[in-house]
């Protein structure tokens, strides 16, 4: 169990992390979501006592990390792949993370075993491939046997067989008990492999949740409408009471009407519909509409969060909408920084 | 390289408890053991000598300090040594090996800022100091080691070389002049933990070693620096080794150049340890 209260770190005038408060429990896979530069990498630097936080507090089972007097028993982490000296073999990597928490050298083997590298155990780190860094690095989580697991983006950079590889392995983790926290600024990851979601934006915690909530309250279905009589189809919604938006290339979106519904009125008013189609929006939509509402709230403060739905980004056809643009800084610019 | 297939571990490493349900908290079969100091001491000899250049530096030390000495004791006649100890033919080598163990005492702690092995380690043992004290002790017992066989080896080489030409006491000077080079190294160790910085930690170490030596040229043609200058031609590190060696034999074999680097090196130390806690890393 990790407990964060209240943890804020400040870099200058940078607020990375900000008042952030959740828990991670044990005996399943916490996803932590956000978009690049949301502050996780940060998050998880205070949790292991890396980074002193501005303010707040980050408890392990109770304790500060640093009053661990056995920490690689309690949590393993993967931060960031190359976190190890090049010049050593992965077998003396292990072994002096092992001998510094009196863990016995059999132990080494063992873990080398588990994540497939005894082949190249005496081989030193600065060849390895990402994927078999990455791989080492899990090795070193796995070296103490904890009960909480800490990974940061583990599959950045893999091919798809580790990347299939390290979604097992953390199910099978969490399956034998253990707090599995796990980050990721990829929505379709979190859905395969995270049981519960913490996603942050900015900094701030946007949600706490679990998967299945997530996706009930998120995957919103709504019809696209494309008509050669526009104008007129729009003031027939319009009269019904009908919301609709305009997107790009003439195609309007109605939320919460059954294609049955509008399709009818069309006919009664001898409307022509050139399509006329139930969508569902991808939980990575339901994402970044999350992450863009922080970032409206956070740039007129004091409007109420989530009021208007801002329109969605994806992969539409046709120029952008004019319509209700986001003002300050977009998602988008976190987003693809870094 | 080809990436190797663990799938087959995979499905054999699951633990009996793999089937017990979510929301129980696991717990290892493997022994908890607090940690202490001794468990830090174990990881950096391990650390220490499982990385290459460690022994490239130590190798290249060993070759100046043994090679330099061993020539120089074969160029010399045994009246060379009327007024002066076995051991002084070690001095000439160690004036550049002790670059090595400042650039090792560097390294030490550097290269895990560089790699970015520090946040490794510092997980494994958020007791940062012990990580440092550990650090620092095993460094200087290696250093003093390493540094006092080659002294001692030379002396012992030169005294069979030019029998009975010296009564000068050599033992003491294979002592001073092994502590003096690795307190600068691990004055150089401490450095390198408070700039985080390869490069910028030996710069740092070679300005302070060869520039009180340089300079006093300068100052000396100033009227007013002419002490400054006098202090740093007494107290630059060459010259130290050049008194613990007898080479001056006046102002009692540098006991007093030792002291100074000893009260610079615990400053260094006591400032690397108040920022280690303060830091991110
Ligand atoms: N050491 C640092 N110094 C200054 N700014 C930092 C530092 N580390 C992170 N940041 C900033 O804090 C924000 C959060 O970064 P990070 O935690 O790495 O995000 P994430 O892991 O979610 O991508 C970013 O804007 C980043 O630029
Ligand atoms: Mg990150």
């Amino acid at each position: 169990m990790i407990e964060v209260e209240g943890l804020t770190k400040r870099y200058g005038e940078k607020m990375a992390v900000n008042q952030l408060t959740f828990a991670v429990r044990p005996g399943i896979v916490t996803g932590f979501l956000g978009p690049n530069g949301a502050g996780k990498s940060t998050t998880m630097r205070m949790m292991l006592g890396l980074d002193r936080p501005t303010a707040g507090d980050v408890r392990i089972d109770g304790q500060h990390y640093d009053r661990l007097k056995d920490p690689l028993t309690y949590i393993g982490a993967l931060l960031d792949a190359k976190a190890m000296h090049g010049g050593r073999s992965a077998f003396n990597h292990l072994l002096c993370l092992a001998q510094s928490n009196g863990i016995p050298r059999g132990r080494v083997h063992e873990v080398l075993d588990t994540v497939g590298l005894t082949a190249v155990a005496k081989k030193k780190a600065k060849g390895f491939s990402l994927g078999m860094g990455q791989r080492l690095g899990i090795a070193g989580a796995l070296l103490g046997d904890p009960r909480i697991l800490m990974f940061d983006e583990p599959v950045n950079g893999l091919d798809p067989e580790g990347i299939h590889w390290i979604r097992n392995l953390m199910k099978s983790l969490a399956a034998q008990g253990r707090t599995v926290f796990v980050s990721s600024h990829l929505m379709s990851e979190m859905a395969l492999t995270a049981d519960h979601l913490v996603v942050i934006g900015q900094g701030r915690l946007l949600a706490d949740t679990s998967m299945a909530d997530f996706i009930r309250e998120n995957s919103r279905s709504y019809v696209r409408i494309r008509s050669p009589q526009r104008e007129l189809l729009l003031d027939v919604l319009h009269r019904a009471g009908i919301v609709v938006v305009e997107t790009g290339g003439g195609t309007l979106e109605v939320d919460g009407h059954r294609p049955e519904d509008i399709g009818e009125l069309a006919a009664q008013h001898r409307i022509v519909l050139h399509e006329l189609s139930p969508q569902q929006a991808s939980l990575e939509e339901a994402f970044m509409q999350l992450t863009a509402e922080s970032v409206e709230y956070h740039a007129h403060s004091g409007a109420p969060l989530g009021a208007a739905p801002p329109p969605l980004p994806g992969d539409r056809p046709g120029p952008p909408t004019p319509g209700p643009q986001v003002p300050g800084p977009q998602w988008g610019d976190d987003w693809k920084k870094g | 390289m080809s990436t190797p297939q663990p799938q087959t571990h995979q499905q054999a490493a699951p633990a009996p408890n793999w089937q017990s349900a979510p929301g129980t908290s696991y717990t290892s079969p493997i022994p908890v053991t607090r940690t202490h100091l001794g468990h830090a001491l174990t990881s950096e000899w391990t650390k220490i000598k499982s990385v290459r250049s460690t022994m490239w530096t130590l190798g290249v030390f060993l070759l100046l300090v043994v090679g330099i000495g061993l020539l120089v004791a074969a160029q010399t006649n045994d009246n060379d040594y009327a007024d002066v100890p076995y051991t002084i033919p070690a001095f000439f080598g160690l004036i550049l090996g002790q670059i090595c163990l400042i650039t090792l005492g560097v390294l030490v702690v550097s290269s895990e800022y560089g790699t970015g092995m520090i946040r490794t380690t510092f997980t494994a043992s958020p007791q940062r100091h012990r990580v440092l004290t550990a650090k620092l002790l095993i460094f200087f017992v290696v250093a003093f080691v390493v540094s006092a066989l080659a002294i001692g080896f030379v002396g012992l080489v030169t005294s069979g070389m030019h029998g009975g030409a010296s009564d000068n006491e050599w033992g003491g000077t294979v002592l001073k002049g092994a502590l003096y080079v690795s307190l600068l190294g691990v004055l150089a160790l401490a450095v390198g933990s408070m700039l985080r910085h390869s490069a910028g930690a030996i710069t740092a170490m070679l300005g302070l070693v060869l520039v009180p030596a340089i300079l006093p040229a300068f100052l000396m043609m100033s009227e007013s620096l002419r002490t400054v200058g006098d202090k740093m031609m007494d107290y630059n590190a060459p010259n130290a080794l050049a008194k613990i060696f007898e080479i001056d034999s006046e102002n009692g074999g540098g006991t007093s150049q030792l002291v100074l680097l000893i009260g610079v090196t615990a400053a260094a130390i006591a400032g690397a340890y108040v920022l280690l806690e303060r830091r991110d890393v």
